[in-house]
C-alpha cells in the first residue's frame, strides 16, 4: 500500500426524511468532492440513505476520556433534568 | 426510546413493508415493472436482440473488468466504488440480455448469453474488454464509455423503439451519470494534479483514445432499428472535450484504431484481450452447468 497522506473524513449518514444525520464511519479521501463520492459508494450502496454529510476529522474538536468525569458524572443523579414526568403521544415519532 | 443513535438500527423500526429498505429486501424498485414485453409490431425481433446484445455485452464485459480492480484498486475507496460501478453494469447487462433472449423468440436467459457464447459470438465494443492496464488507464476508459453510454441512453430513454429497452435505459441513466462524475472528477484531479499523475493519466488518455470511434460506427442492426450512434460523435466528444480542458488535459488526435477486413468487435472480431476475460468469466459455469446455488 502506498504511503497514506489523505485525509480522514467522518460521514454522516440521513437514513430517512425526517431523522437527524448519524455517524456511520470514517474514509479517506484526497478531497472533499471525493469523499462524498466515496461515503455514496461506502456507505448508502444498500438504500441506506436519502442525504449525505462528510466533514474532515480534523475539523472536529472532541472531548477527552480524561475530561470524562466532569465532563459526565455529574449529570448521573439529577433525575429532575429529564423529562420522564411527561407522557408522549403514541403518534409523535423519533422521542 | 431513542433508538436512532445508529444509523443502521433505524432500519428495525417502523412497518418494514412500507419502507424501501436493505435489511428486509424491499424497495427494490423493478426497471420493468408494468412495462409491456411484448415485442412492438413494427420492430424486427432479430434485430432487437441483437442491438440488446450490442449494448448487454458492452456492459458485462466492462463490469467484469471493473471487478477485476477488487484487491488491486490503489485505495480501498476505490476498490469498493469500481466493484460498485461494475455491478451497475452487470445489472444492466442482465436485463439487456435478458431482453435479447426475449425478443428473437429463441427464449435464450442471460446465463445463455453470458456463459455459453464464444468468443466470436460477443458483440462488445473493443473497448471495454482491453486489460484494466494502471488506474489512469481504467479512468480514461471509463470517462469514455460512461460518457458515451450515458447520451445513448438518454436518447433510448426518449426515444426507443422498444419500451423494454427505454425503461433499462431510463434506469441505466442515472448510473450512468454517476459513472460519468466519477471518472471525470479521477481524470481532473490527476490531469490538474503533478506532472508525474499528468503524464500518466495523458498516457492512459492517448491508449484508450483510438477505441472511442467504435462506440459511434453503426453496426447494420443499429441502422435498420433507426438508432444510427454516430449521431452521438459530436455531443459525446463536446462533452469529453471540456473534462479533459478542466484536467488540462491535450485531446488526443490520433485516429481510430483499424478494423479487421471492415470489422471489428460489434461483428465479433476483438483483440486477444477478451479471450483470457472469458475463460474466467465463463469457468464456473461450464465446469459446473447448470448448478444453481
Amino acid at each position: 500500500m502506498s504511503d497514506h497522506t489523505w485525509p480522514l473524513y467522518e460521514v454522516f449518514v440521513r437514513p430517512r426524511r425526517g431523522l437527524n444525520h448519524v455517524h456511520v464511519g470514517s474514509l479517506h479521501a484526497p478531497d472533499d468532492r471525493m469523499a462524498l463520492l466515496a461515503a455514496r459508494d461506502l456507505y448508502t450502496r444498500r438504500n441506506e440513505g436519502v442525504s449525505l454529510w462528510v466533514v474532515r476529522s480534523a475539523a472536529i474538536t472532541a472531548s477527552t476520556p480524561d475530561e470524562r468525569d466532569p465532563f459526565f458524572e455529574p449529570s448521573g443523579d439529577k433525575v429532575y433534568r429529564h423529562p420522564t414526568f411527561y407522557d408522549i403521544p403514541e403518534d409523535v415519532p423519533h422521542i | 426510546m431513542t433508538t436512532d443513535d445508529h444509523v443502521y438500527l433505524t432500519l428495525a423500526e417502523g412497518d418494514h413493508e412500507a419502507e424501501a429498505r436493505w435489511a428486509y429486501g424491499t424497495g427494490f424498485a423493478d426497471p420493468l415493472l408494468g412495462v409491456d414485453t411484448t415485442v412492438p409490431p413494427d420492430v424486427d425481433g432479430a434485430d432487437l436482440s441483437l442491438y440488446c446484445q450490442l449494448l448487454g455485452d458492452d456492459a458485462l464485459i466492462l463490469a467484469q473488468r471493473l471487478i477485476e480492480w477488487c484487491t488491486k484498486a490503489p485505495e480501498l475507496e476505490e476498490e469498493v466504488a469500481l466493484a460498485n460501478l461494475g455491478l451497475d453494469l452487470l445489472g444492466q447487462a442482465r436485463l439487456l440480455l435478458s431482453r435479447a433472449g426475449q425478443a428473437d423468440g429463441t427464449g435464450r436467459t442471460e446465463d445463455d448469453f453470458a456463459y455459453w457464447r464464444a468468443e466470436h459470438e460477443f458483440r462488445n465494443v473493443r473497448l471495454v474488454e482491453l486489460d484494466n492496464g494502471d488506474f489512469a488507464f481504467s479512468i480514461a476508459r471509463l470517462l469514455l464509455f460512461a460518457t458515451a453510454r450515458r447520451a445513448l441512453y438518454q436518447r433510448l430513454a426518449a426515444a426507443s423503439p422498444d419500451p423494454v429497452l427505454a425503461a433499462v435505459a431510463a434506469r441505466g441513466v442515472k448510473e450512468l451519470a454517476y459513472h460519468q462524475e466519477y471518472a471525470a472528477a479521477w481524470t481532473v484531479r490527476l490531469g490538474d494534479g503533478t506532472a508525474y499523475s499528468a503524464a500518466r493519466m495523458q498516457a492512459g488518455l492517448d491508449a484508450v483514445w483510438p477505441l472511442l470511434d467504435e462506440l459511434f460506427t453503426a453496426h447494420e442492426a443499429e441502422l435498420r432499428l433507426g438508432l444510427d450512434p454516430a449521431e452521438l460523435r459530436e455531443p459525446v466528444l463536446a462533452e469529453l472535450a471540456a473534462v479533459l480542458a478542466e484536467a488540462e488535459l491535450t485531446v488526443p488526435t490520433a485516429g481510430p484504431l483499424a478494423r479487421i477486413g471492415g470489422k471489428a468487435g460489434r461483428e465479433g472480431v476483438h483483440t486477444e484481450a477478451l479471450g483470457p476475460l472469458l475463460a474466467e468469466l465463463q469457468s464456473v459455469a461450464r465446469e459446473h452447468p447448470g448448478a444453481t446455488w
